[in-house]
Order: C-alpha cells, then sequence, then structure tokens
C-alpha cells in the first residue's frame, strides 16, 4: 500500500526545493531533507518509499531545477499524478525515472492508502480501480531503463528516433 | 505546408521537415550551463554518461551569474572548480562573476542569434528568444547529454500567436504587456508550446527579452519574436526564417497595447495579475530593479529618468542589480547610476542577485517587495513571509518614491521609453 500526498495546482520547484537549500549552497548529500521543507514541513520526516503524489495541474512550474524533482527520488516517491505538469518538471522527472501520469486524482482524500501498479497504469483505491492513461510506448522505455542516462547508454541514442 | 517560427528553427536543427506534434533529435547550435546547475552537469557528463569530453568547447557559453560573487566558502570553492573544468575543456565563451546573467550576455556578446537552437541549464532560456532563436530551458541531465552529444530530444511544440496592435502609452512597458499575457493565458496556458509575439517590430532588442524571458511564466517552451524591426537589424537572419502567413496556430491572443495600463502581479503566482490601479494601498519594504527580464540599461534609466532629483521614500530599501556590466557600463557612463544613488539606491554586482534568494539582499520574514523580476513565488527571494509584487521599472520607481505601490504616471510627468518613440518606421514585418 502507498501512502497519498495531495497537493494543490501550479505547484513550483521553489516549493518543492526553495533555491536556499540548493546543492550548490547546501550539499548534494543533504538534499533528501528538503523536498516541501517550508511548504510542508512533515514530508521529507513522513513520506516512505513507494509514496504518490497527488496534485493539481501544471505540476513543476517555475525553475528548471532537477534537484526538485531528484529530491523527490531521493525519497522514493513511486509516481507523481496531475492533470497536467510543467514541461521542464515533466522531462526531468522521466529522466529520472519517476513515474508521471496525466490524470485529475484530486477527488482521492490526503493520506489514501492506494496500490499502483505502474507498468499497468492503474492505481486502486478502497473497491475501486482507476484506468490511468497509458504513457507512450518510448516514455515507457526510459522509465524501465530508469531513466535517461541508462537509457541512452544502453541504445546509444535519444527516445523518439525509433518511432521515426 | 508553411510553418511558425518554431517549426522552421527545429527543421534546420533536425535536418528535416517537422510539424508540431513530432519528436525529434536536433542538432544544437549553443549550450548554456550557469554556476548552480554546473556542479550536477559535470558530474553527471562525465561520471554517469562516461564522457571524456565536451562535444564542441566553441558551443558552449559557461556563465557564474547565480551567485556572483560567492556568498559562501562553499560556492567559491565549487565556482572555482568550474573555472578549472573551463580551463581543461577549453570553453572560451567563460563569463566570471560579475559580467552579468547569462541570457542577458550571450544576446550581448552576439553568440545568440536568430535561428538558432539554444539550451541552458535554466528555465529563463527561453529569453533567446528575443533575438528569434529558439531558447529553451533543461534540467542538469538534458544539459549534460547535449554537453555530452551537441544533441537534444524534443517534442515540436504547438505555437500561441500573440497578436499585438497599437502602441504602449507612457509608463506603459513590455513588462506590463508579459504580465498582461500571464494573466490572460495563466501560468499553464503555454505548457507544451510555444508563443510567438506578432506586432512588436518596434520593440528594443531589450524589451523583446523583457517578452521571451516571461515566456516559461506561461508554461512556454520557447518563446519567439520574429526577427525583423530596428532592433534586429545588424544581425544576419537566415534566409529560411520569416513568418509565414497560413502557419498553423493553436490560439491567437489579441493586446491591445493602446489600451494597455501599468500591470502588477500579486503574490503569490506570476498569473495573479491586477491593473495596478485596483492594487489598493501596499506599503513596501523593498524595490528590487533588475534580472534578466528588467535590468538592461533602458530599464536602469527609464527609473532613472522619474527618480532624477527625488529620494526613495524613507523606511524603503531600493536595491539595483544591472542585468550585465554593459548594461552597468551604460549606465555610468549617461550618469543613470549616480542619478539612482543620489535618490538613495544601492548597488548591487551585476548577476541574479536575490531573484532565487540566495544573497545580496534576500528578504526576511514579513518584508513586502516591488519585484521587476519575473517569479513571485512565495520563498522565491528569501523568507516565505515575504510578500513579492512584479510590476514595471518604472512602476519600481514611482513606487521607491511613494514608499507604496504606484503608477508612475501619477507620480511624475513619465515619457515614453525612448527605444518606443524614437524608432524610425519599421524595416519590414
Ligand atoms: S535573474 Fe533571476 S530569473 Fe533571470 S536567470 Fe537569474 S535567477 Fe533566473
Amino acid at each position: 500500500m502507498a501512502r497519498v500526498w495531495r497537493f494543490g495546482e501550479d505547484v513550483n520547484t521553489d516549493q518543492i526545493v526553495p533555491g536556499r537549500f540548493a546543492p550548490y549552497v547546501t550539499s548534494e548529500a543533504e538534499l533528501r531533507k528538503y523536498p516541501f521543507i517550508e511548504a510542508r514541513p512533515e514530508f521529507a520526516s513522513s513520506v516512505v518509499p513507494g509514496d504518490i503524489i497527488v496534485a493539481g495541474r501544471n505540476f513543476g512550474c517555475g525553475s528548471s531545477r532537477e534537484y526538485a524533482p531528484q529530491a523527490l527520488k531521493l525519497v522514493g516517491i513511486g509516481a507523481i499524478i496531475a492533470p497536467s505538469f510543467a514541461r521542464i518538471f515533466f522531462r526531468n522527472g522521466l529522466n529520472l525515472g519517476i513515474p508521471l501520469f496525466e490524470a485529475d486524482l484530486q477527488w482521492l482524500p490526503d493520506g489514501a492508502e492506494v496500490e499502483l501498479n505502474p507498468e499497468q497504469a492503474v492505481l486502486r483505491f478502497e473497491d475501486r480501480s482507476v484506468q490511468l492513461p497509458h504513457p507512450p510506448a518510448w516514455m515507457q522505455a526510459v522509465w524501465s531503463a530508469g531513466g535517461i542516462v541508462p537509457y541512452f547508454r544502453e541504445h546509444g541514442r535519444f527516445p523518439g528516433e525509433a518511432a521515426q | 505546408m508553411p510553418q511558425t517560427l518554431s517549426e522552421q528553427i527545429l527543421s534546420n536543427a533536425a535536418g528535416r521537415h517537422v510539424r508540431a506534434g513530432d519528436i525529434v533529435t536536433a542538432r544544437i547550435d549553443l549550450a548554456m550551463v550557469h554556476d548552480s546547475i554546473a556542479p550536477s552537469v559535470i558530474r553527471i557528463l562525465h561520471e554517469e554518461l562516461g564522457a571524456e569530453h565536451v562535444w564542441n568547447a566553441g558551443r558552449i557559453a559557461v556563465a557564474i551569474d547565480h551567485v556572483a560573487p560567492a556568498a559562501t566558502t562553499q560556492t567559491a570553492e565549487s565556482q572555482n572548480r568550474l573555472r578549472a573544468w573551463v580551463r581543461k575543456e577549453g570553453i572560451q565563451h567563460f563569463f566570471d562573476a560579475g559580467r552579468g546573467i547569462a541570457h542577458q550576455v550571450l544576446i550581448e556578446e552576439g553568440l545568440a542569434q536568430p535561428g538558432m537552437l539554444v539550451v541552458g541549464s535554466d528555465s529563463h532560456s527561453t529569453a533567446y528568444g528575443a533575438v528569434g532563436a529558439f531558447g529553451t530551458g533543461m534540467g542538469a541531465t538534458d544539459i549534460a547529454l547535449a554537453l555530452a552529444t551537441g544533441q537534444t530530444w524534443l517534442r515540436v511544440p504547438e505555437t500561441i500567436r500573440v497578436q499585438a496592435r497599437g502602441r504602449l502609452r507612457a509608463g506603459v512597458t513590455a513588462k506590463d504587456v508579459a504580465l498582461r499575457i500571464a494573466r490572460d493565458l495563466r501560468a499553464d496556458g503555454a505548457t507544451y508550446q510555444t508563443i510567438e509575439y506578432h506586432g512588436f517590430d518596434r520593440f528594443s532588442l531589450g524589451e523583446r527579452t523583457t517578452l521571451t524571458t516571461m515566456a516559461i511564466e506561461v508554461g512556454g517552451k520557447a518563446g519567439v519574436v520574429p526577427p525583423t524591426g530596428l532592433a534586429l537589424a545588424d544581425r544576419s537572419v537566415p534566409n529560411w526564417l520569416r513568418v509565414e502567413p497560413g502557419a498553423t496556430y493553436s490560439r491567437t491572443l489579441e493586446i491591445d497595447l493602446d489600451e494597455l495600463t501599468p500591470q502588477i502581479a500579486e503574490p503569490n503566482h506570476v498569473d495573479n495579475v491586477v491593473d495596478l490601479r485596483d492594487v489598493g494601498r501596499v506599503n513596501v519594504d523593498v524595490v528590487y530593479l533588475g534580472t534578466c527580464t528588467n535590468g538592461r540599461h533602458e530599464d536602469l534609466a527609464a527609473a532613472a529618468r522619474i527618480l532624477q532629483g527625488r529620494r526613495i521614500a524613507p523606511g524603503v530599501r531600493m536595491m539595483v542589480v544591472p542585468a550585465s556590466s554593459e548594461a552597468l557600463q551604460l549606465a555610468v557612463a549617461d550618469g543613470t547610476i549616480s542619478t539612482l544613488l543620489a535618490a538613495g539606491a544601492t548597488l548591487g554586482t551585476p548577476g541574479c542577485g536575490a531573484c532565487i534568494g540566495r544573497h545580496m539582499g534576500v528578504l526576511a520574514p514579513g518584508d513586502v517587495a516591488l519585484f521587476t523580476g519575473n517569479r513571485n513565488f512565495r520563498g522565491r527571494m528569501g523568507h516565505p513571509d515575504a510578500q513579492i509584487y512584479l510590476g514595471s521599472p518604472e512602476v519600481a520607481a514611482a513606487t521607491a518614491i511613494a514608499g507604496y505601490i504606484a503608477d508612475p504616471r501619477e507620480v511624475v510627468a513619465v515619457e515614453p521609453r525612448a527605444e518606443s518613440s524614437t524608432v524610425i518606421p519599421l524595416m519590414s514585418s
């Protein structure tokens, strides 16, 4: 079972990791302590690997700082589900191998216990089973490789090219 | 099939005819890395990707602008490691602390040119659209891949056309246009898309940069101003790059410049925009003039014209941080800086300053700031309990004098900016 952490709309990367806590001014080793340090101070200490973020639209807007999704990866976020993502965040999340699903699950309460199967894109909550949109095959290939770096090392090319 | 400017640039970069929606691998003309993200980029490049060297040292620009000069021993050490890496890789386009904000410097130096694909480790890399380039921001991993291969992959974006009509009135600026666009499109209105700005031929290069730096604030992948008009007269535009009638736009947003009045983004979202006259009385503690959006010479000079012979209100702290050393030199040469200092402002090293809340004027809890930058997120400039209002340099100057957010037209008799009033009729459009 995974816990749902609910967030609102337009969550920006300054909220996820404020610039003052960037690895450049703190250190990379400390990064896992900082996700939502000001917006939701209990998050970093209570989140457990596999937990899921469910948010409103435009998740991850603002700065291109990859250390925002990286901090979420370090605490083991299992997936992020939002009606829409800011482009750079989506790309960074994909590059790091974090499953991202574009769906509106804001009816889920904070703290809900759910089960997610990222491969099938199916989420179970109580007696409901929700089919999430299936990401395109090339995107799934990046996730299953563990991110863009292992993908590139394995294939020697960028995703999408084979599909041309 | 007629193409948008983004489709033209990405076709050139991909070496084949592309349309919105295509996923392409594209050749990069210029890649930018700044001090804040460089340590991660370098680690991923060498350790994770196993690349020995960058693909082309001549097509990479490195700037120390985010914490410039260094604020702590840790950032100082990190910057020295970056300098050593730049030397080892033979990167010539290196802009050390004090030269200015990467986006401004790359445009000043002529490194960013019409038709180029420019990627940067910074979301405001949309700035390069001011010269008719496709500029886009990416994270550390994408930039490391770009440095290793000279390529990146992209989904060719749909384009939103912003169509302006008329001319700005005195006291109303490109910043007000950018805020108006954020108000109309909202913070996610251009997600996965590009914005093309039509009807801005009269705009100076600086005014165009104000628009394009804020394309990301509505989610834009890029924001491109067609490279026409006097401001681009000295740049060579590739013959394949031109506005093609019949190109497909996902929507058109019309802006009537004649009717536009000063705009303010209230805390804590960039699209939380209202007419300044509806803001009510908001006393401020800090007025901050600078950033890649509004820290150029023309911005400083516009503020100085309003502050000329006046003093900032007691209790207000006014910080001026030029976007580049060139902006600073011009502002010294024509007396702009002495006017600002005589009015009671203080001056910071050209660069990002307190824009991301790391040094040089960060805000305390309870501080209220009028900021000429591009983001007013909670905690952006320091403490999360500070409040940030976004406005133009003219509004910043008027606010500094009044002590509360003020319309420049009500504080002094403002004149239109020289760039928009003296420019001779358009070359072409
Ligand atoms: S001035 Fe601010 S917005 Fe512009 S590049 Fe620097 S930190 Fe980013």
